[in-house]
């Protein structure tokens, strides 16, 4: 499905991403694991098309198609979601309104009818209760005044009424409890299905006990130093990323 | 039409004041980013033809409750309805009023009486006050409640037509009523309107002031709001068309507790000039008041917002916040705005501040991050910056016929710059 070769990417003349290589198959959950500047965050952003992030080199292709030459618009009607780590608050446009309009995009883009008004409602109200979001957040504008939790959980939300092929979660547990870290891994494991592969970007190894992935890869100063199955993530946990990223340098070191 | 003798000296005197001052020049401070002189320089007659065109209009028209509809400053009974209102109320024109014993007393009262034009900057309303040949009366007795709005057309019609509006409302103590005033058109047109309200202890009014005359079109407007103690007054002020739009604003808070909200919004394209500026007077302890307004503009257009605040001696406790949010969609396109604060009393809150920006990158790639497109995403993002003031708009059929203007404006805006002159 996501094939990442050789990526690389700058923002502000400081070069972030240095050669990423990464594939990812349908059906199959990675995890992105790296201490604070190692390019996690940048590497989502640039494949959700985020332009303050130039692309200096490197290719991905997805599903067939040069992601990079897509537009953000463009790449989310082809199933890419992007989970954000921080959701903007967006005053004036109606969550209903807003969400609506992306399902139609995205149902006008595969060439099938709009959903009217009284569907699109039963879809969210179901999702809704898997995500245990108040109803009332969708008279609300987009984000505004929404808790932390609660805009971590919108997203996995948002993700799940228009079920992309590709999800990619940035962080989304920072700065969760545990009860809606296991609502959102509840959210996110009812999503994982043959045709979907998901991108687990995270900090912290916690989520991992919930979200089992089958791949974890470790990204140090914008490189994949290290990649493994979940055991990998438990390793993390217990000796931290020191005794990784030094074992990858000694590694690159002999070659 | 023969006026009352007290009228007919007021408005000898405006007349004299106007020709003394003349059409107000750049050189006066309050005008120095508005020039007025293409109204200066054009000769416009006054007409009572257009009538015949006044259904053309109907689309402006609120019809659900009373409504008054004026041509070029005629009133047209034609297209003018008194359904709906309470018992008590009176709702017509300035000259039937004056033709009626008790209400003329009230207009005796308060017709020009609020309306300043004793200062060269303020000759429009000299030049309205001595010219305006009727007009809207509207009078709501003590304790009496409005539930519909009370809307009045103004159409204007005709290049080089003067057309002249005067509205005068005087709310009782404890009642309640919504006043919806619309400005249209179809030509080079010069509208000169003032409005003067009157509200009364604990009297609740909204105003609405919608102004979509023709692109070609000069609108200079005056609205004077003399509050009493705990009266409660929310002002929305809409600018959509017109080639130069004026709106002048003075409340006047002259009574402890009274509130006054004033709303507005301005959305210009082409060579379109708006300016607002208000004027709020508090003369009295604990009062209230909070402004809003908010420009969008694109093309080569230009606005002004000038927010003044004055805090008599006396008016202890005041509590005001203004703040001027401007969207700039475009290089070319120019906003002046400046705060004038006169703060007399020592222990107030005041508050002001300016924003002028673009549209947020973030929210913008959120949007399009879901799937909407940039065009898309950047439509909805301009309409939420107005739709915060729509929203405050308490008359649902004045909110929605307003959004769909809106939506209209911002399409001609957004898409083709050039459609700018087609106006609405």
């Amino acid at each position: 499905m996501l094939e990442i070769r050789n990526l690389e990417a700058r923002v502000a003349g400081k070069d972030i991403l240095r050669g990423i290589d990464l594939t990812v198959k349908a059906g199959e959950v990675h995890a992105i694991m790296g201490p604070n500047g190692s390019g996690k965050s940048t590497l989502a952003q640039v494949l959700a098309g985020r332009d303050t992030y130039q692309v200096t080199g490197g290719t991905v292709t997805y599903n067939g198609h040069d992601l990079l030459a897509l537009s953000p618009e463009d790449r989310a009607r082809e199933g890419v979601f992007l989970a954000f780590q921080y959701p903007v608050e967006i005053p004036g446009v109606g969550n209903t309104y807003f969400l609506r309009s992306a399902v139609n995009q995205i149902h006008k883009h595969r060439g099938e009818p709009e959903v009217d008004a009284v569907d699109f409602l039963a879809l969210v109200r179901d999702k809704m209760k898997l995500l245990e979001l108040d109803e009332s957040l969708m008279t609300r504008s987009v984000n505004e005044g929404f808790s932390g939790g609660e805009k971590k959980r919108n997203e996995i939300f948002q993700m799940a009424v228009l079920e992309p092929k590709l999800c990619i979660l940035d962080e989304t547990d920072s700065g969760l409890d545990i009860d809606a870290l296991k609502i959102v891994a509840n959210g996110v494991n009812k999503l994982r299905s043959k045709d979907r592969a998901i991108i687990v970007v995270t900090h912290y190894q916690r989520l991992l006990n919930y979200i089992v992935p089958d791949f974890v890869h470790v990204l140090s100063a914008g490189r994949i130093v290290k990649s493994g199955d979940k055991t990998l993530a438990m390793e993390l946990e217990k000796d931290g990323y020191a005794g990784i990223l030094e074992e990858a340098a000694e590694g690159v070191g002999s070659r | 039409m023969s006026w009352p003798t007290w009228l007919t000296e007021i408005r000898a005197g405006a007349q004299s004041r106007f020709d003394a001052a003349g059409f107000p020049t750049p050189k006066l401070e309050d005008w120095r980013f508005t020039n007025v002189a293409p109204i200066a320089r054009a000769t416009f007659h006054a007409s009572t033809n257009g009538v015949s065109h006044a259904a053309e209009f109907k689309h402006f028209f609120f019809d659900h409750a009373a409504r008054f509809v004026f041509v070029n400053g005629h009133f047209v009974p034609s297209l003018s309805s008194s359904q709906g209102l309470p018992a008590g109320v009176y709702a017509g024109t300035i000259q039937a009023a004056l033709r009626d014993p008790a209400q003329a007393k009230v207009v005796e009262k308060h017709l020009a009486r609020h309306a300043e034009y004793k200062e060269n900057w303020q000759s429009f309303v000299a030049q309205n006050t001595a010219q305006f040949e009727d007009g809207i009366f509207i009078s709501i007795p003590n304790g009496v409640v409005v539930e519909e709005p009370i809307s009045v057309c103004f159409i204007a019609t005709g290049d080089a037509t003067a057309a002249f509006a005067r509205v005068l409302v005087v709310a009782g103590d404890n009642s309640q009523a919504a006043v919806v005033e619309t400005y249209a058109g179809n030509a080079a047109t010069f509208t000169n309107a003032v409005t003067e309200i009157v509200a009364g202890a604990n009297a609740i009014v909204e105003h609405y002031k919608i102004q979509q005359e023709n692109a070609a079109a000069f609108h200079i407007g005056q609205l004077t709001v003399q509050q009493q103690r705990d009266s409660n007054v929310h002002d929305h002020s809409v600018s959509l068309g017109g080639r130069l739009v004026r709106n002048d604003l003075h409340f006047i808070l002259d009574g402890s507790g009274a509130e006054a909200q004033l709303n507005g919004l301005y959305i210009t394209g082409g060579e379109q000039h708006v300016a607002n500026h208000s004027r709020i007077d508090h003369a009295q302890p604990h009062c209230p008041n909070r402004e809003l307004y908010k420009g969008i503009l694109t093309g080569k257009s230009s606005a002004v917002f000038n927010g003044g605040i004055i805090v008599r001696q006396i008016a202890q406790k005041t509590d005001a916040k203004q703040s001027n949010k401007n969207l700039l969609l475009s290089d070319d396109a120019t906003i002046n705005t400046k705060p004038q604060l006169e703060i007399w009393a020592d222990d107030v809150k005041c508050t002001h501040g300016a924003t002028i920006g673009r549209l947020d990158d973030e929210q913008l790639f959120y949007l399009r991050a879901r799937g909407i497109p940039e065009e898309d995403a950047r439509g909805l993002l301009t309409f939420a910056f107005a739709n915060e003031l729509l929203g405050r708009m308490k008359a649902p059929e004045v909110r929605e016929r307003l959004e769909k203007a809106v939506r209209a404006k911002l399409d001609s805006r957004l898409g083709t710059q050039d459609s700018a002159r087609e106006g609405l």
